[in-house]
């Protein structure tokens, strides 16, 4: 298995969404990322969140999207997502997947669980490059999904900015 | 007694480089409608600067604080800690959150490996850190008797590296000398900074003081002028806090890498387009030793994290 | 190379749940900056985390460059049966980290 260390020709989003719900191990690597010079936009985020649901639409409620409302620095943002589900086999969360609204690229991670992550929450840290909105999507085992999204205040932003010394 | 008049041209040139943070433009403008703050000059592109200072830069003058009314009573004083929101407070509180901690199990295993050609490991000499190493960082920088004249931390493990390991020192802000001044100042976690003002370290805490008030830079800033006379009020849409330096080397989020006190200074030199002394400068340590002798009596934070 | 620092309970009652920290060093590099000498600097991401309890996969995360620089995940499981834990992590330029840590469950 290999992975490139240049801009991945050929795999699209699309790709790694579909194969997001394969065993990772021995997988080919498929990028979330295509280099892009310009921002993501609101619209950006909503075809990238359908390129999930297909035709379904996500419903209010179950998910939990904590982060801080004001930001000291985009560069590491602490997140918590978690679902309300018993995680039992009959029901629980399948995916959890981020997106955001004016990052360079709309996609934050994909999370995969099942019943023995026994309960849905996950933590982690991201970036921001602007005040925006971070949407948060949670797929069901019955195939529904249900979304919460929060607006952040990014005082200072991540991503669009130069090294300095 | 450091020149408390900025020349016509001086102020001139203030107004034109902007005070430029290392910030995406705002969409808005960079104006918060009557906050209390206003955009100072076209030249402060995202600068908002609080009414009451905006007045205080139109001055021709702007009053330096004086040197000895403006040390802050102990009371008073506040960490950066405490300008800081909860969920970055929960990160420097949460060893396993902390990004530090990656540099601190470095830190540990550096301790123990021998070095040199004497091959001889800090724990060698000095046995476990835990113990031998507790209030340690509290009273640095420190009178050093060989150069006649006060060291700092990373200086001190680099003096013990070449004389007693007879390994090469370590680089600045390399990761080995971050991870093992983070690991040693991690052991005065808690315990209050403790700079003696002795008579020989006196003069130096007193050139370190004159350079806190001095004026540097395209933009004539002092510290003192942000970090006391403006600890609290906003800068670009970040808060000023004190300069306190009670966590360092610390992990800012700036950086996304742990540094050092000196890498910060380098910072704020370069923010008020002053050329910034080089890693290691007497100049540094003086201002080091300055910055630890006015938070003395505060608890050390090590490894902290910063915005 | 700088070991990822990974937090699990030693022992834990069966049926348990759990929570697992995990943080490694590692630039996430996202690709977007740019460097001193005004080139671009390469994306450098760990891209894909998998966590295999016995050989069973019970979590896993695929990374974009906005996850943050050293990454930390918190993440729950449920205590099923003593034995190891495996964390694996792999990215760009051919990165690949796999950390164990063993847990008794009473």
């Amino acid at each position: 298995m290999s992975s490139r260390s240049s801009p991945p020709c050929g795999s699209s989003r699309r790709d790694f969404l579909l194969h997001a719900g394969e065993c990772a191990a021995g997988a080919v690597m498929i990028s979330l990322v295509t280099i892009r010079a310009s921002r993501a936009t609101p619209d950006m985020m909503q075809a990238a969140i359908h390129e999930i649901l297909g035709t379904s639409e996500p419903q209010s409620g179950r998910v939990k999207l904590d982060l801080p409302p004001l930001v000291e620095n985009g560069n590491a943002v602490p997140l918590t997502v978690s679902v309300d589900s018993p995680m039992t086999a009959q029901d629980h969360v399948t995916a959890i997947h981020l997106f955001n609204e004016k990052n360079p690229q709309p996609y934050v991670a994909s999370f995969r669980l099942n019943p023995r992550t026994g309960k849905a929450v996950v933590a982690t840290r991201i970036k921001l490059a602007d005040s925006q909105q971070v949407t948060a999507i949670a797929q069901m085992s019955d195939g529904s999904f249900w979304s919460d999204s929060a607006q952040v205040i990014v005082t200072i932003a991540a991503c669009v900015e130069d090294v300095q010394p | 007694m450091p020149s408390l008049r900025a020349t016509a041209k001086q102020s001139r040139a203030a107004w034109h480089f902007g005070l430029q943070r290392r910030s995406a433009p705002r969409n808005d403008g960079g104006f918060v409608p009557d906050s209390g703050f206003t955009p100072v000059g076209a030249a402060w592109k995202g600068l908002l600067v609080p009414r009451s200072l905006g007045v205080l830069l139109l001055a021709a003058a702007i009053a330096q604080p004086s040197a000895q009314a403006a040390d802050p009573p102990p009371e008073n004083r506040h960490s950066g800690y405490a300008f800081m929101g909860p969920s970055l407070r929960a990160m420097q509180d949460d060893d396993m959150a902390n990004p530090a901690s990656l540099w601190l199990q470095d830190g540990e295993t550096l301790w123990r490996q021998p070095a040199g050609t004497a091959e001889r490991s800090c724990a060698d000499c000095h046995g476990d850190a835990t113990a031998s190493m507790r209030g340690v960082a509290a009273r640095y920088p420190a009178f050093d008797a060989r150069n006649d004249r006060p060291i700092n931390l990373e200086q001190r493990i680099n003096r013990c590296r070449t004389t007693r390991q007879q390994a090469a020192a370590l680089h600045f802000e390399s990761h080995e000398l971050l991870a093992l001044t983070a690991y040693v100042a991690r052991q005065s976690r808690g315990l209050p900074i403790a700079i003696k003002d002795t008579p020989a370290l006196h003069p130096f805490v007193e050139m370190g003081r004159r350079l806190f008030y001095e004026r540097q830079g395209q933009l004539n800033l002092s510290c003192a002028q942000c970090h006391e006379a403006n600890a609290g009020r906003s800068l670009g849409g970040s808060t000023i806090p004190e300069a306190h330096p009670t966590g360092y080397p610390l992990y800012r989020l700036e950086w996304q890498s742990l540094g050092s006190l000196q890498r910060r200074l380098r910072n704020c030199m370069a923010g008020a387009r002053a050329a910034p002394y080089a890693y290691g400068a007497e100049a540094f340590v003086d201002l080091e030793l300055y910055l630890m002798w006015r938070a003395n009596g505060m608890p050390v934070e090590t490894p902290a994290v910063r915005p | 190379m700088t070991r990822p620092l990974i937090k699990v309970p030693q022992t834990a009652k069966r049926g348990e749940i759990i929570e697992i920290k995990t943080l490694i060093s590692h630039p996430m590099e996202t690709g977007y900056r740019t460097g001193l000498n005004g080139l671009t600097l390469p994306r450098d991401i760990i891209q894909r985390f998998v966590c295999i309890y016995n050989g069973t996969e019970i979590f896993s995360a695929a990374f974009s460059p906005a996850i943050a620089a050293n990454p930390f995940l918190s993440f729950f499981t449920v205590a099923a049966e003593s034995g190891t834990i495996l964390f694996q992590w792999r990215g760009d330029n051919g990165f690949s980290v796999t950390e164990t840590a063993d847990i008794t469950v009473l």
